[in-house]
C-alpha cells in the first residue's frame, strides 16, 4: 500500500513567497460578509459559517426542500410528490443525472399544485386524492412526500395523510418535513435521513455478508455508483444499498444488514450514518470519491476496517486492494501525464455545494499541474474551511456562501483559467472568458472514481485549451499588452 | 372546441407506445387532481423575466431563499447567460414575525451594492400567505431610507398558488407601466410594444421591423441584450441592455401601444391601463408568427405611421411563401401536437395550419385562456378542423390523449422530449425552455422571418427523420 501511495504522492505545488504583493483590488462587496471571507496567509484563520444568506446577496444557495429532494432523488421506484405550488416540482423535474438500472420513476415529476382555494381550505384532502391516484397508476415501492414553505404555513398535518394513504395502500407513504423557509439545504438533508430511517430496518438481512457497505452521499450521476461498486466488488466487498444512489427502497429497507456505512459529501447523508451508528451499531468511515489519493485512500480505510474486524473474512484484502488500486494508476497516469504537460501552471477557482468536494478537488488539480486560486463553498463549516487553507497556498481566497459579484470579482483577481461548479456559476465564469468545468448535479460525465480522474482532466483540458479564449475582451487584453509594456521599456 | 371534431386517426398509423411511464389504463381526457409532469411553470418566475427587461433593473424575489435560486437555474440552463434574482431570503423567524425588515435589507443591498435604478419586486407562495403587505412595505421603505439615492421600486402580487409564470410575466409588465408611468409625457412620435415571453432574436427582429417602418419602438420588457449579451471584460452588475427608465416614462405619451398576445385580450394589462389613463390608442394582436398573424402586425404598423410595408420586409414575406410552395409536401397532412403558453401555442397553431400540417391536440398548463375560441379565431378558414384543445393540462395528460392521436410530431418546449424519443417523432423545438438544445435565446419565432425559420427547421427534421428511416438513406430529398 505505501508503495503505492507513494507513486500518488503529487509533487507538492510550490508555494509562492509570501513576500509577494497581494493584488491591489481587494474584494469586501458585503460588509456583513466580510468574515465569511479569507486570504490565507492574513491573519487568523478565522470564518463565520452556516448563518442565513444575506438578503439581497443573490446567495447561490437553496433552501430545505432543495436539500431534501436532492438527497432522496435518485430512489428510482419511489413516488416523489411535491406537496405544494406547481414550482417546487417543475424546476425539479429530472433535474438529475442520477441513473437508475431499473425503475425510473425519479424521473417524473409529481406535484399537488396547490391553488388559492386549497391554501385558504388546506390541502390535505387535495393531498391524499393525489395519493389515491398516483400510488395505483404508478405501483412505487414508496411514496416521499415533500413539504413546501406553504404547507409549513397553512397546516395541513402531513404525516397524519401519510399514515392513512399508508394504510389504504399498503405501502411507506413517508413525509418529508422539508419546508423551504425553515433553514438552509443543511436542514433539508437531516429532514431527508429522518425520512429514509424510517425505512431502514424494515428488511429481511440473513443473507447480507459481514463485508458489505452501504455506498452512502454518492447519487449515481453518470454511473458513478457502479464505479465505486465495481471497486468494491474486486476487493470482495459486497454492496448492500446506494444511498441513495441507484436507490430502491427495498435496499433501503435492508440497509442496516451491511458491516460498514461509507459516506461521502460531509453533508447530506451523516446523519444517516449516524442514526444507523447508533441505532444498529453500524460503523461509518468518511470517504471521497473524487481525485486520485482520496480514491486510493477510501478503499485502503475500507480493506483495513474490514481486515481489522473480520480477519477470517477479509483476507488479505488490503492486498486485494492495493493491486486494484496499481492496475487503476498505471492505466490512468500516463494519460495525465499528457493533459498535464498542457495544463501546468494554470489557475483554478472551486466553487461546489459541499466542502468535501473541495478538498478533493484542490488535491486533483495539483495532479494536473494546477493551482487552486480561489476555493469555496455553499454549506462548509468552519472546521471545513480551517482545512481547506491549510491545504492550499497562500494568498487563495477561502469563501462560504458566495454570491456572484464575490465570484466575478474574485475570479477577476485572481485571473484564473478554469472554473469548477454549477450551473449558476457557469455563466459567471464564461460571461468573463474563463474555461469551466461542471461538477454538480446534473453532469453526464462521470467524475468519481480513477475514471473519474481522467474525466476531470480531459473536461478540465477540453476547456482550458480551448482556441476560442484568443477571442475574448480579457484575453485580447491581455495578449495586446506584451508588445505594449516592451515598447514602454524600451 | 368540440371533441368530435377531432380527426380520425388514420388506420395505417401504428399505435403508439406509452412514452416512459408504465401507466396502461384508458385516457378518459384530463380529470387529475395530481399533476405530472407539468406544462407550467410558476407565476413569479415570469416576473422575473419580465423586470430583466428594463435597464439597470435587478428582479427582486420575497420569499425564501430556495425560490430564486431555483428559478436562477432553470432560466440560466435556458438562456446561459447570469441570471441574478435577489432574495429577501426569509427564515423561519421572518415568516411568523413578518418578512418586512429582510426586505429592506435586500433592497438596500440591491441598491447599495448591485447599484440597481430599478428593483422589481415579485411575492412568492411565502410571502402571500404570511400576508406581508410589499406595497405598504415599500412605502415604509422610501420613507426611511428618504436620504439615500432610491431605485425605482415596482412590485408584483405572484403568488404561485394563482396561475402560471405568463401570469406572472404580464403582471409584471403591468405593473411597471402601472407604477413607473404615471404621468402624462409630452406627445412623442414612439410606438410601445408589449411582445409577451419571446426570445431575444424576436424582440431584436420586432425592433428591425419597427425601425423599417420608421418608428422607434418602447419595447417592454427588452432583455434582448441582457439575457443574449457579449463576452465581456469586466463583469456587469447589471448586464446592459433594456427598456430605459426614461423610455418607460414616455408610454404615456407614444402614438400607440401595440400588445401581443390573443390570450391576454380580455384583461387588464400595460397595455389597456396606458389607454385608460392616457388615452394611448391600443392594439391588441396575435403573436405575429406565420403569414396572416405576421400580416396584421404589419397592417397595424401600417395605420399607426401610414408607412406601407417597406421593400425589404414585403421580400421576406414573398421568400416565405416561395419556401412554402418548395416544400410544402413534406409536411401537408402530418399531425401535430402543440403544448406549451397560451399564446405561443396560438401563434403555432395558426402557423401550423396555413403551412397544411393538422393541429390534432393543443394543450396548455394555464387554466380558463379561453384558448379553444383563440384558435379558432387565429387560424379561421385555413383550419378545416379544430383540435382538441386542452387547458389546465399536464404532460400526463398531453401524452395520455396525444397516444391516441398518432401524431407525426411534437411542437413545444424541451420538456415534450421523452415523449417524441419513445414515439420516434420529430420534436420542433420552440419558446422556453429549451433545456436539451443549444441557443434557445437566438430561437426566431415571429415575422415572416421567424416563420421562415420555423419552416425550415421543421422540414428539415422530417427529412431527417426520414433519411434515417429509409433503409437506403436517400441522398437526395
Amino acid at each position: 500500500m505505501t508503495e503505492t501511495a507513494k507513486a500518488i504522492t503529487p509533487e507538492i505545488i510550490a508555494c509562492p513567497d509570501e513576500s509577494v504583493a497581494i493584488p491591489v483590488e481587494r474584494v469586501a462587496i458585503f460588509d456583513e460578509r466580510k468574515d465569511q471571507i479569507h486570504r490565507i496567509g492574513e491573519g487568523a484563520f478565522s470564518m463565520a459559517c452556516n448563518r442565513d444568506s444575506l438578503a439581497g446577496a443573490v446567495s447561490q444557495r437553496a433552501c430545505v426542500f432543495c436539500g431534501s429532494r436532492v438527497v432522496l432523488y435518485p430512489i428510482a421506484d419511489a413516488l416523489h410528490l411535491v406537496h405544494g405550488p406547481i414550482g417546487c416540482a417543475a424546476y425539479t423535474w429530472d433535474i438529475r443525472g442520477a441513473l437508475s438500472s431499473g425503475p425510473e420513476l425519479h424521473r417524473l415529476s409529481f406535484s399537488t399544485d396547490l391553488q388559492e382555494l386549497d391554501v385558504v381550505f388546506g390541502g390535505e384532502k387535495k393531498l391524499a386524492k393525489a395519493l389515491d391516484e398516483l400510488i395505483p397508476r404508478y405501483e412505487p415501492k414508496a411514496a416521499f412526500v415533500y413539504s413546501t414553505c406553504i404547507v409549513g404555513l397553512i397546516g395541513d398535518d402531513l404525516a397524519a395523510v401519510c399514515k392513512a394513504a399508508s394504510e389504504r395502500h399498503g405501502i411507506p407513504v413517508i413525509p418529508v418535513q422539508s419546508e423551504g423557509f425553515k433553514g438552509n439545504k443543511r436542514e433539508g438533508y437531516l429532514a431527508a435521513c429522518k425520512a429514509m430511517r424510517t425505512l431502514v430496518g424494515t428488511g429481511d438481512i440473513s443473507d447480507i455478508s459481514p463485508l458489505s457497505v452501504n455506498i452512502m452521499g454518492d447519487f449515481n450521476l453518470a454511473g458513478e455508483t457502479w464505479i465505486i461498486t465495481d471497486y468494491l466488488n474486486r476487493m470482495g466487498v459486497e454492496v448492500v444499498a446506494g444511498i441513495t444512489g441507484d436507490g430502491r427502497v427495498d435496499d433501503l429497507r435492508r440497509a442496516h444488514g451491511a458491516g460498514l456505512n461509507i459516506v461521502q459529501c460531509s453533508g447530506s447523508t451523516q446523519d444517516l450514518a449516524k442514526m444507523m451508528r447508533d441505532d444498529f451499531g453500524i460503523p461509518f468511515l468518511r470517504v471521497s470519491w473524487i481525485g486520485i489519493e482520496d480514491v486510493a485512500e477510501s478503499l485502503y480505510a475500507i480493506a483495513e476496517h474490514f481486515e481489522l474486524t473480520r480477519p477470517e473474512l477479509a483476507g488479505n484484502m488490503v492486498e486485494r486492494t492495493a493491486a486494484l488500486v496499481r492496475d487503476e494508476l498505471a492505466a490512468l497516469m500516463p494519460q495525465i501525464k499528457e493533459y498535464r504537460r498542457d495544463l501546468e501552471g494554470k489557475k483554478a477557482a472551486v466553487y461546489v455545494g459541499g466542502s468535501f468536494k473541495a478538498f478533493s478537488l484542490v488535491k486533483a488539480f495539483r495532479h494536473l499541474g494546477m493551482e487552486v486560486v480561489i476555493v469555496g463553498s455553499q454549506t462548509g463549516t468552519e472546521e471545513d474551511y480551517r482545512e481547506l487553507a491549510a491545504i492550499c497556498a497562500p494568498g487563495t481566497i477561502v469563501v462560504d456562501d458566495a454570491n456572484p459579484l464575490e465570484l466575478a470579482a474574485f475570479i477577476k483577481e485572481k485571473d484564473v483559467d478554469v472554473f469548477v461548479g454549477g450551473v449558476k456559476e457557469r455563466p459567471i465564469a464564461f460571461k468573463l472568458g474563463v474555461g469551466f468545468c461542471d461538477h454538480n448535479h446534473e453532469r453526464k460525465i462521470a467524475l468519481e472514481g480513477f475514471i473519474g480522474m481522467l474525466n476531470f482532466a480531459r473536461e478540465v483540458h477540453a476547456s482550458v485549451m480551448s482556441p476560442i479564449w484568443n477571442f475574448v475582451p480579457r484575453r485580447e487584453l491581455q495578449n495586446s499588452k506584451p508588445a505594449l509594456n516592451a515598447g514602454e521599456e524600451a | 372546441m368540440n371533441d368530435t371534431a377531432v380527426l380520425n386517426p388514420v388506420a395505417d398509423n401504428p399505435v403508439i407506445d406509452s412514452p416512459g411511464n408504465e401507466y396502461k389504463g384508458q385516457y378518459n381526457g384530463p380529470s387529475n387532481v395530481s399533476t405530472t409532469n407539468a406544462c407550467k411553470l410558476c407565476t413569479p418566475l415570469g416576473a422575473t423575466l419580465a423586470f430583466k427587461g428594463v435597464e439597470g433593473a435587478v428582479s427582486f424575489l420575497h420569499g425564501s431563499q430556495g425560490c430564486a435560486t431555483y428559478m436562477r437555474r432553470y432560466i440560466i440552463s435556458h438562456f446561459r447567460e447570469p441570471m441574478d434574482i435577489a432574495s429577501s431570503a426569509l427564515g423561519e423567524k421572518n415568516a411568523i414575525y413578518g418578512g418586512g425588515p429582510n426586505l429592506k435589507k435586500g433592497l438596500l443591498n440591491a441598491m447599495q451594492k448591485y447599484g440597481a435604478g430599478v428593483i422589481g419586486v415579485a411575492t412568492t407562495c411565502l410571502t402571500e400567505t404570511i400576508g406581508d403587505d410589499v406595497a405598504r412595505l415599500l412605502i415604509e421603505f422610501r420613507e426611511e431610507f428618504k436620504d439615500l439615492p432610491l431605485a425605482e421600486l415596482v412590485h408584483v402580487s405572484t403568488p404561485s398558488y394563482s396561475g402560471t409564470h405568463m401570469d406572472g410575466f404580464h403582471g409584471a409588465v403591468k405593473a411597471m407601466a402601472d407604477q413607473l408611468c404615471v404621468e402624462k409625457a409630452p406627445a412623442n412620435s414612439r410606438v410601445n410594444l408589449f411582445s409577451g415571453m419571446v426570445s431575444p432574436a424576436d424582440i431584436r427582429h420586432l425592433k428591425e421591423i419597427c425601425r423599417a417602418f420608421g418608428i422607434e419602438p418602447i419595447i417592454l420588457p427588452d432583455y434582448s441584450e441582457t439575457l443574449d449579451g457579449p463576452a465581456l471584460l469586466e463583469y456587469e452588475n447589471i448586464p446592459s441592455g433594456g427598456t430605459p427608465l426614461s423610455d418607460l416614462r414616455s408610454m404615456s405619451g407614444a402614438r400607440a401601444s401595440i400588445e401581443l398576445g390573443r390570450a391576454i385580450s380580455a384583461q387588464e394589462t400595460a397595455g389597456t391601463s396606458l389607454s385608460g389613463r392616457f388615452g394611448v390608442p391600443l392594439f391588441r394582436l396575435g403573436l405575429p408568427m406565420g403569414i396572416r398573424e405576421t400580416d396584421s402586425l404589419f397592417a397595424a404598423l401600417k395605420s399607426i405611421t401610414g408607412v406601407e410595408t417597406p421593400r425589404e420586409l414585403a421580400l421576406e414575406r414573398g421568400r416565405y411563401v416561395d419556401a412554402l410552395v418548395d416544400g410544402h409536401k413534406y409536411v401537408s397532412g402530418l399531425k401535430a401536437v402543440i403544448y406549451g403558453e397560451e399564446d405561443l401555442c396560438i401563434g403555432l397553431t395558426s402557423f401550423l395550419a396555413e403551412i397544411g400540417v393538422t393541429p390534432v391536440l393543443v394543450a396548455t398548463g394555464a387554466k380558463n385562456r379561453n384558448l379553444a375560441a383563440h384558435i379558432e379565431a387565429a387560424c379561421g378558414s385555413v383550419l378545416r378542423h379544430q383540435p382538441i384543445v386542452r387547458e389546465g393540462a399536464d404532460f400526463f395528460d398531453i401524452v395520455e390523449e396525444a397516444k391516441t392521436l398518432s401524431p407525426d410530431l411534437l411542437v413545444g418546449h424541451s420538456k415534450g422530449q421523452r415523449a417524441a424519443r419513445e414515439w420516434n417523432i420529430p420534436l420542433l423545438r420552440v419558446g422556453f425552455p429549451i433545456h436539451d438544445r443549444f441557443g434557445g435565446q437566438r430561437l426566431l419565432h415571429l415575422g415572416y422571418r421567424g416563420a421562415q425559420s420555423l419552416f425550415d427547421r421543421l422540414v428539415n427534421l422530417v427529412l431527417e427523420k426520414k433519411q434515417n428511416d429509409s433503409d437506403i438513406g436517400y441522398g437526395y430529398l
